[in-house]
C-alpha cells in the first residue's frame, strides 16, 4: 500500500472512528451511567428503550 | 468528513429522537406510570378482587417529561452518530447511502440495539425483579456489539462463511443466556408488563426506521452541499 492510499484510507476511517466513539460516549451517558441525577432524568427513556435501568 | 458525519447525525438524531419521545409519551409512558402505581403499592392486583384497569394516571409532567424528550433526542443522536459513521465507511466501499437505503439501516439498528438484547432482557416495567445491574449492562453491551457486527456481515458479507458467522453472533448471547433474577417479585400485572414490552418494541421500530432514513437523507444532502 502506498503512502497516498494509506492516507486516503485514514482520511475516511479516522473521522468515522471519532464520530462513532462520540456517539458511544453519548449512549453510555444517557443509557448506562448510574449517577443519581442522570439516572433520574433518563429513567423513562431507559425503560422505554430497553436499557437495563435499575 | 468529520463535520459532515456530525452534522448529518445531529439533524437525524434530534429529529428521530423528538418523534420517538412523542411516541413514547403517548404510547409507553401511560403504561409505565400505571405500573408505577403497583410499584409504589398504591394498587395491588393479587387477592379476590380484580384491580381496576383504568386508574387515574398522572398527566403531563413538564420537568419529568421534558427531560425524557431531551434524553430521547440525545440517545438517538448517539445512535445516529454511530450509524452515520458506519454509513460513511459503507459508502467509501461503493454502497449507496440515501434516505431509502437508510430505512434498511434503521431496521438493522433496531434489531441490533433493541430487539437482540430485548429478546432475553425484555423491556422492563418499573417494579420487576432483575439480576445485578452491572451484569445486565455487560450482557446488553456484548449482545448489542455482537448483533451490530452480525447485521453488518448480513448486509455486506459476500459468502456463506460470513453469513454463518452472523447467525452465530446473533444466537450466541441467547444460548449463553442473559443474567436472570433469583426469584420473581414483580408488582405489575402481566397485562401491563407485556403491553409495555410490546409498546417499547413498536415505538423502537418506528424510531429506528426514522433514524436510519433521516441519517441516510442528511448524509446524502450534506454531501451534495459540501461537494
Amino acid at each position: 500500500m502506498t503512502t497516498k492510499t494509506l492516507a486516503s484510507a485514514n482520511a475516511r476511517f479516522l473521522p468515522a472512528l471519532f464520530a462513532a466513539v462520540l456517539g458511544l460516549g453519548i449512549i453510555t451517558l444517557t443509557g448506562h451511567v448510574q449517577a443519581q441525577a442522570l439516572h433520574d432524568a433518563a429513567h423513562d427513556v431507559r425503560h422505554a428503550t430497553g436499557f437495563p435501568c435499575h | 468528513m468529520f463535520s459532515r458525519i456530525v452534522t448529518s447525525a445531529l439533524f437525524a438524531g434530534a429529529a428521530a429522537g423528538l418523534i420517538a419521545a412523542v411516541l413514547q409519551l403517548v404510547f409507553v409512558q401511560p403504561v409505565l406510570l400505571h405500573a408505577e402505581l403497583y410499584e409504589s403499592g398504591e394498587l395491588v392486583h393479587f387477592g379476590a378482587q380484580a384491580a381496576t384497569a383504568h386508574p387515574d394516571l398522572p398527566g403531563f409532567e413538564p420537568l419529568r417529561d421534558g427531560l425524557s424528550v431531551l434524553f430521547s433526542m440525545l440517545t438517538y443522536t448517539g445512535f445516529a452518530l454511530v450509524a452515520v459513521a458506519l454509513m460513511s465507511l459503507a459508502e467509501s466501499q461503493g454502497h449507496e447511502v440515501n434516505g431509502r437505503t437508510g430505512i434498511l439501516w434503521g431496521i438493522a439498528g433496531f434489531v441490533a440495539v433493541q430487539f437482540a438484547p430485548g429478546l432475553s432482557l425484555a423491556p422492563e416495567v418499573p417494579g420487576v425483579a432483575s439480576a445485578d445491574l452491572v451484569a445486565r449492562q455487560i450482557w446488553w453491551t456484548g449482545t448489542v456489539a455482537a448483533a451490530a457486527v452480525a447485521m453488518w456481515l448480513i448486509a455486506f458479507g459476500r459468502n456463506w462463511a460470513m453469513w454463518g458467522l452472523a447467525a452465530a453472533l446473533l444466537l450466541a448471547p441467547h444460548v449463553i443466556g442473559a443474567p436472570e433474577p433469583d426469584g420473581f417479585a414483580g408488582t405489575a400485572p402481566p397485562e401491563l408488563a407485556s403491553l409495555f414490552a410490546a409498546r417499547a418494541f413498536g415505538v423502537g421500530v418506528a424510531a429506528w426506521v426514522l433514524t436510519g432514513c433521516f441519517a441516510g437523507y442528511f448524509w446524502r444532502r450534506e454531501g451534495a452541499r459540501t461537494a
